[in-house]
């Protein structure tokens, strides 16, 4: 009984460490540099929280959380945010 | 077995070496190979630290006396739910359990956000696995609870005061939530480290904070249950170092889960949410130390033992490592914009957050002094209820004003008038409550009426934000008012399941303010058929059993409770005598009036030779209440936690756009 519990063992140890070593194993690669996807990715939550922050401002506005005034004060602001984020987002894709 | 034990615990550590070296400097050298191999290098640690645990466990249930762990935490009377508890009950296996947790989590992070951040990811392993190193290096070279002595014919038994149902699920959940902080803290360091400080660090640990703050939130309710129930003194909460160390990552973590929203929708707060995440580490870190170094009296700490001085010095380089990245990034943390005005969702959540922290850090003082003292004055000076009751006003009172106010303001700006408009109904509503409570007698405690004017202020809030929101909905399409209920909720789950948080927030208030400011008690000694009256309740001694149990013996008075004159069932109070252990506990009897949320709460203090008893009567009202809130509170997590389709299409839509970019 102790000998196969031994055996078991040393066979979850070998995979174990197989499953380590095996990307080692083979052509090395360097991992692909990032690029600009960095820039592309904050274009993007830039545009998608300028979106949000629209969707958020109409509906605080309907709630009555946000008086007329204010609404109509803020909502071109918002929409050049978005305006800007879009076009940022071309600008990093060209 | 010990051998297997602990050879699984030396692979363990050498896998974790690997993956924080070879991981570190493949991400350092963009070696793919090598970050890979550290990955699967974490991922077989767990498989690793889980046969290390399965061989423990199982040497438990076996007695197998033979490893002094075993011996020195169990008995062959010990029941086997609480052989199974031992595991984490004594200064070896609690690191064990970190272990386990700890790799067990890293690797469900791992894989489940590798597409997410693929970019630090390759930075996040070396990080874990650091982490990790620490809690393989603790079980293998400072306390194994595998090391073998010749074995004795039956074990020292367990502490009494864990023979408790509840201790089965409060350590567990407490280590769950504390060990769950590594994966955000890991993310925000990894982000770092690789110069990627956009918000998909974020977004890839939040739920991983929601349920460690959540299953912190519940070991600490459970936590308060059981000295409730078992240590019997008719309290939950005593302010103990351990309790509070529990509670300050908690408090970290939910300035945290706020602050983390003004940087999502304002890309603001960045350099403060990487402090906070890492705040609520090294916190849950020293909650630790403090449970299991022994440090410190308390009735929780468990243990004297020989792991504090490595802990203490984690602790210290983690604080430094994570101080120095911060600080070597402050340039890429630039906020991209400002807060607009004072009265605005973002601010609101700033003073929530400066109050959070303020209290955690007064709390900190507090454990730490007596710390301090003795190494300054030679003396041990500690802190006692008054310190912490004083700045649980002093921080609570506004923050419950601000639970209230908060949901009720716009991002970026809200009028005054607005405001005025807004608050008015549950202003109202808040006044004429704490009027009627004036009138009633409550202002005898000034904090407990403006706690309750208070309270009722957030919950009309929160109706009214349901109510509105749901009117909302409802004009813009034929849906019911239950649909667009619905609707309402599953488009942001975060925002509703955090507003029913703030009402299980609001309900633990009351049961604390409640049962802390209004509650009575009595003592008295009785002889069979005398009476003890307290608060509407009599409670009328009937006779004394003796009962033996399976590893306790069981002394019991027994008494007939009247409410305002009629009979109403009855209690019986006491102490057990743990032979194995031989430790006396107390039994408490707790009746539980579910419609007043209030508990009639009965110790058995002393039985005497003339067969009277020495008794304690304390009527808890509203106390209830807290263990309601762990239920709602659970339920509000559930909301924000369950997972978001809306969520997933928009990165999947990020994903296709960023291949369409680079096409």
């Amino acid at each position: 009984m102790a000998a196969v519990t031994y055996l078991v063992s040393l066979a979850a140890l070998l995979a174990a460490a197989l499953f380590v070593v095996r990307p080692l194993v083979g052509p090395r690669e360097r991992s692909k540099p990032g690029g600009d996807s960095g820039l592309e990715l904050i274009a993007l939550e830039r545009r998608d929280r300028a979106l949000a922050a629209l969707s958020e401002l109409e509906f605080d506005h309907r709630t009555g959380k946000i008086a007329d005034a204010d609404y109509q004060e803020l909502l071109p602001a918002l929409r050049r945010e978005a305006a800007d984020a879009l076009r940022a987002i071309s600008g990093v894709s060209a | 077995m010990a051998f297997i034990g602990r050879g699984a615990l030396i692979f363990t550590l050498v896998l974790l070496v690997w993956a924080a070296l070879a991981g570190g400097y493949g991400a350092l050298r963009g070696r793919h190979a090598l970050a890979e191999s550290a990955r699967n290098a974490l991922l077989a640690s767990f498989a690793s630290a889980s046969v290390a645990s399965v061989v423990l466990v199982v040497a438990f249930i076996r007695h197998d006396f033979s490893l002094a762990y075993v011996a020195a935490h169990s008995s062959r009377q010990l029941p086997l739910a609480y052989r199974l508890s031992a595991f984490w009950s004594g200064e070896a296996g609690s690191p064990l359990l970190w272990l386990l947790v700890l790799t067990g989590m890293s690797s469900a992070a791992v894989l489940a956000n590798r597409r997410l951040i693929a970019e630090s990811l390759p930075w996040t392993v070396p990080v874990l696995a650091a982490i990790a190193c620490f809690f393989a290096f603790i079980p293998v070279f400072v306390a194994s609870p595998f090391a073998t002595e010749p074995a004795p014919a039956n074990g020292a038994g367990m502490n009494v005061s864990l023979q408790n149902p509840y201790m089965l699920a409060h350590p567990p959940l407490l280590y769950l939530g504390y060990v769950g902080l590594t994966i955000p803290f890991a993310f925000a360091m990894a982000a770092l480290a690789s110069r990627r400080t956009d918000e998909r660090w974020l977004l890839a640990t939040r739920r991983w904070t929601l349920a460690s703050w959540t299953m912190l939130g519940v070991a600490i309710l459970l936590g308060a249950k059981w000295a409730y129930e078992t240590i019997g003194w008719g309290g939950y909460y005593a302010w103990d170092p351990v309790e509070n160390a529990a509670l300050m990552p908690w408090l970290a973590s939910t300035a945290f889960l706020h602050s983390v929203m003004v940087q999502e929708k304002k890309a603001m707060l960045r350099v403060w949410n990487v402090g906070l995440v890492s705040l609520a580490f090294c916190l849950s870190l020293f909650g630790t130390f403090l449970t299991r170094s022994g440090v410190i009296n308390s009735i929780h700490s468990f243990s004297q033992s020989s792991i504090g001085a490595w802990f203490l010095g984690f602790i210290a380089v983690v604080t430094a490592a994570a101080a120095g990245l911060i600080a070597s990034r402050l340039p890429i943390l630039r906020a991209r914009s400002r807060l607009e005005s004072l009265a605005s969702r973002e601010a609101a959540f700033l003073y929530n957050n400066l109050l959070l922290v303020a209290f955690a850090l007064t709390m900190l003082w507090g454990v730490l002094f007596p710390l301090v003292s003795q190494a300054v004055r030679g003396q041990t000076w500690t802190v006692g209820p008054p310190y912490y009751d004083f700045f649980l006003r002093i921080f609570g009172l506004p923050l419950l004003l601000l639970m209230a106010l908060g949901p009720l303001l716009a991002w970026r700006r809200t009028s005054a008038r607005s405001l005025l408009r807004i608050v008015r109904w549950p202003a109202l509503a808040a006044a004429t409550a704490g009027g009627l409570l004036l009138a009633k007698g409550a202002g005898s405690s000034p904090a407990g009426l403006v706690a309750y004017t208070f309270s009722v202020f957030v919950l009309a809030g929160i109706g009214l934000e349901f109510a509105r929101g749901t009117r909302a909905r409802r004009a813009l399409g034929s849906e019911s008012w239950l649909g667009a209920f619905f609707t309402l909720v599953s488009r942001n789950r975060r925002r509703y399941g955090g507003y029913v948080s703030h009402a299980a927030v609001v309900l633990l208030a009351i049961g604390v303010v409640g049962s802390s400011v209004y509650s009575a008690s009595a003592s008295a000694r009785l002889q069979p058929g005398q009476t003890l009256s307290l608060a509407g309740y009599t409670l009328r001694y009937d006779s004394t059993t003796f009962k033996r149990g399976a590893n306790h013996d069981e002394l019991r008075a027994h008494f007939d409770v009247f409410r305002n004159g009629k009979p109403d069932g009855t209690v019986a109070a006491g102490k057990n005598n743990y032979h194995v252990e031989a430790f006396f506990s107390n039994a408490v009897a707790i009746r539980t009036d579910w419609l007043r949320a209030q508990d009639l709460f009965v110790i058995g203090q002393g039985f005497n030779r003339d067969g009277s008893v020495d008794v304690k009567v304390i009527v808890n009202p509203l106390v209830d209440l807290i263990w309601i809130a762990g239920a709602i509170f659970l339920l509000g997590s559930a909301i924000a936690m369950w997972p978001d389709a809306r969520e997933r299409r928009r990165l999947a839509r990020h994903r296709l756009e960023l291949g369409l970019a680079r096409a």
